[in-house]
């Protein structure tokens, strides 16, 4: 099982090591305009629970983009699938669908966790310095699980790469705004966040986001992440299997 | 060798295979060949794990396909009909990959790469990326990496599609030294000449029914060895006979143009079918 999870573990990180030059502007363009425009342009005058709006965005943007760079797994598994057709090549393998999904999911974990340190390099270069501790990792370790696992069984449901544009804008962009990346959730009423603490971005936001400033995150935010996570990682299992025809 | 029995195919109103039975012995290259539709990649598809069947049984050197899939897969090399290489990745890269796909070490696997690479050819591109390879080195390289595992049998999917004449003919070489070197091979094709070249037996396939199986020659000589072929409003009808002297004397005793030519597999589909192969 070990050998055939490395194998597309190993494939997807050769394809990344040859894009690497390319994906690290587009890792930056993102978060710097945002850092940019909300951090430093509107927001210089705002503080939140005694940080600059600087600091608590940071942890916020952090938490979004590693679920969308975990996520975005999705997009290079349909490519090798409706461009490529790599997937047949792993299918007639003797590879478990465990381990394919074990594979895809430790890829986008990595593609989440360098990601993230584009971000902190580009905080520091606005003079925010975050507190990168082992609970601070464990949440990005988990809130990239939950979206990378998500990733896998979607790319195994879609008909065509239109079909998983759809989705990332139907599932990841809503999230990406309304999870506590941005502002704080008690600026929502009452009914609204008991809303958003269903979705796991909420979660890994205040997770990430409390570490980060040293103190201990909730551990139920950790518990949420990791069964959010291991449901969708065997659901994208049988998903796999399901693809087959 | 594979065995194939009551093997059935339904893809929504489609019945794509109807109750398929075949035996491939050992080493043997077997041929399967039907014009677009008939059902050559669904059947190969099923053998190699890729689509559930909706019925029926398939066994590869003895280890079923349902019940030891695993097992079965690593008994089977697979050439797709489309070209499925990473083509960001190098040469060496894809090869690399297919070897921990199937578990190989480290030292097994580029002594492998070594070996396949002089064979098909492609030594001298090994850390080239597969997008700067010709079509034809393409399909080579994609019948080293199916043989990356020393599989014992190898689904060849329309190995030729799309190659110009030379190059098929080189492909053809390589299929036949494969073979020689004891691996079972199937093959499906919509090439006549590709499967009188190279088959020990074949199969003809029509809208998911599967014919006859027999050899090339066999297949042909029902019908005689040589064909004259004539113009009857737009359309090429052949005649067969059993030798050139008799088609000669009928050349002469007729006052129509006629072609002269062998009965070829073309000839023995065409006179089950009343449909041509391509």
């Amino acid at each position: 099982m070990i050998h055939s999870l490395f194998a597309v573990y190993y494939r997807e990180m050769l394809i990344m090591r040859r894009r690497l030059t390319r994906l690290v502007p587009s890792w930056s363009v993102s978060p710097l305009l945002y850092l940019i425009a909300f951090g430093y342009a509107m927001g210089k005058h705002v503080e939140i629970d005694g940080h600059s709006y600087m600091e608590f965005l940071i942890p916020g943007l952090i938490a979004m983009n590693s679920m969308t760079q975990s996520f975005a797994i999705a997009s290079e598994i349909n490519i090798a699938r409706f461009y490529w057709h790599i997937f047949e090549e792993i299918q007639a393998a003797p590879v478990s669908d465990f381990s394919y999904v074990a594979g895809e999911v430790l890829a986008g974990i990595t593609r989440a966790f360098l990601s993230t340190c584009v971000i902190l390099i580009l905080g520091l270069m606005f003079g925010v310095t975050l507190s990168c501790n082992l609970l601070f990792w464990l949440a990005i370790l988990l809130n990239s699980f939950v979206f990378a696992s998500l990733a896998v069984g979607l790319a195994m449901l879609v008909k065509s790469h239109g079909d998983q544009v759809l989705l990332t804008s139907f599932v990841i962009t809503p999230m990406a705004f309304l999870g506590g990346t941005f502002f704080p959730l008690e600026n929502f009423p009452e009914w609204g966040q008991r809303l958003v603490y269903i979705l796991p971005i909420t979660h890994a936001a205040q997770a990430i986001r409390s570490a980060s400033f040293g103190n201990i995150p909730p551990i139920s935010s950790y518990l949420v992440l990791f069964f959010t996570g291991c449901i969708f990682f065997f659901i994208s299992v049988l998903c796999v299997k399901k693809a087959k025809d | 060798m594979i065995k194939v029995h009551n093997l059935n195919k339904i893809y929504k109103s489609v019945h794509a295979l109807k109750d398929v039975n075949l035996h491939v012995k050992s080493g043997e290259l077997f041929a399967y060949l039907g014009p677009n539709g008939a059902g050559k990649s669904t059947t190969i598809r099923i053998l190699t794990g890729l689509t559930q069947p909706n019925s029926g049984s398939v066994s590869l050197n003895g280890f079923d396909l349902k019940n030891s899939s695993i097992k079965s897969r690593q008994q089977c090399g697979l050439v797709p009909q489309s070209i499925n290489l990473d083509q960001e990745l190098s040469v060496y890269e894809n090869l690399t990959i297919h070897g921990l796909l199937f578990r190989m070490g480290k030292a097994e696997r580029n002594e492998k790469i070594e070996e396949l690479l002089n064979y098909v050819d492609l030594s001298h591109r090994q850390q080239s990326l597969v997008k700067e390879l010709s079509g034809g080195m393409k399909r080579r390289l994609m019948i080293a990496r199916a043989l990356m595992h020393s599989p014992s049998v190898l689904f060849l999917d329309e190995p030729t599609v799309g190659l110009d004449a030379g190059m098929r003919r080189k492909i053809w070489a390589l299929i036949k030294k494969i073979q020689q070197q004891g691996t079972t091979i199937f093959l499906t094709t919509h090439y006549i000449e590709e499967a009188e070249f190279l088959a020990d037996r074949v199969a003809f396939l029509d809208t998911g029914t599967l014919l006859v199986v027999d050899t090339p020659s066999n297949l042909m000589t029902t019908l005689g060895t040589w064909a004259l072929d004539r113009l009857i409003d737009d359309k090429m009808e052949p005649i067969y006979f059993n030798s050139r002297d008799d088609a000669n004397h009928y050349i002469a005793t007729h006052k129509e143009s006629f072609t002269l030519r062998r009965v070829n597999l073309e000839d023995a589909f065409l006179s089950m079918t009343g449909k041509k192969v391509k």
